[in-house]
């Protein structure tokens, strides 16, 4: 007879028993933010800086200064990225909303070409979309009798705001979807049209449904934006590479990525852990 | 519960051989069933008999494929019928309650008579105050459906679909998804709505409550109406075989 | 490919009549380029979907473990790969890590012991298998502790539990996940172009700096990467659909 109780049966008994197990549980998504990690990161970089400083040759800067030396303009890169992460979220989210409405309407052609248009997004990859944004969109229009120019960085975000409208339309489906068919049920027994039921009880429960993958999609779209370096927008990669190439030493190259590297953990990772903390919240039902 | 006047006209709900398939099943396989107005109906029966299914057609939930079913006179099958009037008069509550969980109670009463009969919001809120103390629950009414218990729930649903003013409620197995303390106090709530006048249609596993309450009982078995009657009759006199097995197994 | 020239002739009609310039068709060099960038997307996309794999099941392995600091460590890895650009970590690893990765050849010339090609397959894999590991752990929780009861109590050890009873189960609730996944890597590779890997944007780009034709190219691009992705796409919900099992929902 097998315990699962440790210590019981396996303590009191010569003959032969079978040891239990249990599925360990990995720890939870995320090292903790906790005072103790904040001193060690301190230390770490206290070190990081003592050791850079101590190496440093006569003459030439040491990796640690040259690093600060170029921390403003870095952050002024880095600012575009965030710019241009937040329009295209913002861009996206409202036409995915329209589409997603398209989606989960009753008239076949919305329903069909709101499906082709998520499908088509969400299957392009987002470097080519950039590309075909960047080359292919006019360098001004003219609206009115205005003329608008559209810079390189403009045209790039219209190039991300695609993908993020595609995922926002599933999103909206998916939790529309997830709302149990009871309270469909119930508004149309109390004589609610559909548009009504729509706008009144089921998109507002959608909201809470949809704030985790939402969170997440705009992480992805932050990570993303490097890639408009690609296409010439001067954000905080190219000035990367522009100060590498302009410095000349091969000892920062390892430096300066994992520096460039650390702006976007330091800005990502709470985002992750906030979304994991609405996730756990909403998820109370 | 005295049967109304015999020189009475037409029955508020007359449904004549309904028939409803889902794909190859059928769960209506000919349903004749009359309720007059102020009638209680308890339809009772083995699970998978259609029940539920029967009240859906009654209120265009759920389409029928053949039959006839009238409310007031309005054919309910015809394809140009106003889902939305026809709703205005049927109420309908559910086992799950289905309450609207991101508004509080007392808003959830409100909205169909704001949103779909258009009147003055100060008019609603005053009568769906004085439904809440009608159903026992002065006090909850800025609770959130998740703040309230299975039966406080039941009971806002059911206020809430008094509030539309219907002339006959459908009551779908309202208790059977309530712990047995909860149960009594939804009961209490609709018997005093039978004994107001309301005309009712109660699915139900409460024989007891059947008994005590409704004007007629339906047996269904297997998509049809074995036999009905009122319920003194019903319980002790019952004819047919099948409906004796049925009462045997529960009471 | 002599008897496809009539279709090559017709795209050159095209183009002598609309304008619409797709050399890639008709001229045989431009054909042959586009192509071998073709074949070098797929080979880059199968062989990171496989190393991807491969790399969430031992990561998924390595945090069931019980040292603390194998953990740590693996939940290190998985948030650095998460929370920080791909395409940064391709250029880190390519020209950060790349530029100690050098050796003479016999010519005398210093060239990468590691080609870009390499360095992309390690990075994408690095990076698609940091999802797969937390997709797989999911899987395995998910679960039932119940599941893992009944394996025991019939008498299996834990390795013959987790063949034959857990991972066939957690395999089952991680497809959809999984699936999301292997098609955003199969979408990720395209930034290998900016080490230079000859895949198929990369190719696009050199014919139409040579020949002036940027539209034509960026929609056959758009086209045929969209194609692709969409195949792939069918080919994993049909592979999902045949791995459903009857009537359990988990």
């Amino acid at each position: 007879m097998t315990q699962s109780v440790a210590g019981s049966v396996a303590e009191r008994t010569d003959l032969p028993v079978l040891k239990p197990f249990r599925l360990t549980a990995a720890p939870r998504l995320g090292l903790p933010f906790t005072a103790q990690h904040g001193v060690l990161l301190v230390g770490a970089l206290a070190l990081a800086v003592f050791v850079g400083e101590a190496e440093a040759g006569p003459g030439v800067p040491s990796i640690p200064a040259t690093l600060l030396k170029w921390t403003p303009l870095l952050a002024q890169g880095f600012a575009l990225n965030i710019a241009m992460s937040m329009l295209a979220m913002a861009i996206g989210t409202v036409l995915g909303l329209a589409v997603g409405l398209g989606l989960i309407s009753l008239k076949w052609p919305v329903r069909a070409s709101s499906w082709l248009v998520t499908q088509f997004f969400r299957n392009a990859p987002w470097l080519v979309l950039l590309f075909y944004c960047v080359l292919l969109m006019p360098f001004e229009v003219r609206i009115g009798g205005v003329i608008v120019p559209l810079p390189g960085w403009l045209k790039a975000t219209a190039g991300l705001a695609l993908p993020v409208m595609a995922n926002v339309a599933e999103l909206v489906r998916g939790a529309v979807r997830s709302i149990p068919s009871g309270q469909w049920e119930a508004a149309e027994a109390l004589a609610f049209t559909r548009g009504q039921t729509l706008r009144l009880v089921i998109l507002p429960q959608c909201v809470k449904r949809m704030m985790p993958p939402w969170m997440n999609l705009y992480a992805i779209v932050v990570v993303a934006t490097p890639l408009t370096s690609i296409v010439g927008v001067s954000e905080a990669m190219t000035l990367t590479g522009d100060i590498l190439s302009s410095e000349g030493r091969s000892d920062l190259l390892v430096p300066m990525y994992l520096y460039l590297l650390t702006w976007f953990f330091l800005y990502c990772y709470p985002i992750a852990r906030a979304t994991v903390a609405v996730e756990r919240r909403f998820a109370v039902r | 519960m005295t049967s109304p006047a015999p020189e009475r006209d037409a029955p508020l709900i007359r449904m004549r051989d309904v028939v409803k398939k889902f794909g190859a099943t059928t769960i209506l396989d000919g349903i004749s069933l009359d309720v007059m107005k102020g009638q209680v109906i308890c339809i009772i029966g083995p699970s998978g008999a259609g029940k539920s299914t029967l009240l859906r057609c009654i209120n265009a939930l759920v389409p029928i494929d053949a039959g006839s079913i009238l409310v007031e006179g309005q054919e309910v099958n015809d394809p140009k019928l106003d889902k939305l009037a026809l709703r205005r008069k049927v109420g309908m509550v559910f086992q799950q309650y289905n309450l609207f969980p991101h508004r509080t109670a007392l808003a959830n009463i409100m909205m169909a008579p704001v949103h779909v009969l258009g009147r003055n919001r100060a008019e609603v809120e005053a009568e769906a105050r004085a439904l809440m103390r009608k159903v026992r629950l002065d006090g909850k009414e800025d609770a959130y459906p998740g703040e309230l218990s299975g039966g406080q729930q039941q009971r806002v649903a059911i206020a809430r679909s008094l509030a539309m003013q219907p002339d006959v409620m459908l009551f779908d197995e309202v208790t059977a998804a309530l712990d047995p303390e909860t149960v009594k106090e939804v009961l209490v709530t609709i018997r005093e709505l039978a004994e107001e006048g309301m005309t009712c249609v109660i699915v139900t596993h409460e024989m007891g409550f059947a008994r005590e309450v409704a004007d007629e009982i339906y047996f269904t078995d297997r998509g049809v109406v074995v036999e009905h009657g009122p319920p003194t009759d019903f319980f002790s006199n019952c004819r047919d075989e099948r409906t004796r097995r049925f009462l045997s197994q529960i009471l | 490919m002599t008897d496809l020239q009539p279709l090559w002739n017709w795209f050159r009609w095209l183009y002598e009549t609309h304008g619409i310039k797709l050399t890639i068709f008709y001229d045989a060099f431009d054909r042959a380029r586009f192509f071998n960038g073709f074949l070098t997307s797929l080979w880059l996309m199968a062989l990171c979907i496989v190393a991807s794999v491969i790399i969430g099941i031992v990561g998924a392995w390595i945090q069931g473990s019980r040292s603390r600091f194998l953990q740590a460590l693996m939940e290190g890895y998985i948030q650095f790969f998460r929370n920080t650009p791909p395409l940064v970590q391709l250029y880190f690893f390519y020209f950060a890590l790349g530029s100690y990765l050098r050796m003479t050849s016999p010519s005398g010339i210093e060239v990468p012991i590691i080609t870009n090609f390499t360095w992309a397959v390690i990075c994408l894999s690095l990076y698609a298998g940091a999802f797969n590991v937390e997709i797989f752990r999911a899987g395995i929780e998910a679960v039932p502790k119940e599941t893992a009861e009944a394996a025991e109590a019939l008498g299996y050890n834990r390795l013959g539990a987790y063949l034959h009873v857990i991972l066939p189960l957690a395999f089952r609730i991680s497809l959809p996940a999984l699936n999301n996944n292997l098609v955003n890597l199969v979408k990720t590779t395209t930034i290998a172009y900016a080490i230079a890997v000859p895949e198929m944007l990369y190719v696009a780009n050199q014919i139409w700096s040579d020949e002036l034709n940027v539209t034509e190219m960026m929609n056959v691009l758009l086209i045929i990467y969209v194609a692709l992705v969409g195949a792939v796409v069918y080919v994993m919900g049909r592979w999902e659909r045949a791995m459903l099992i009857p009537g359990y929902t988990p």
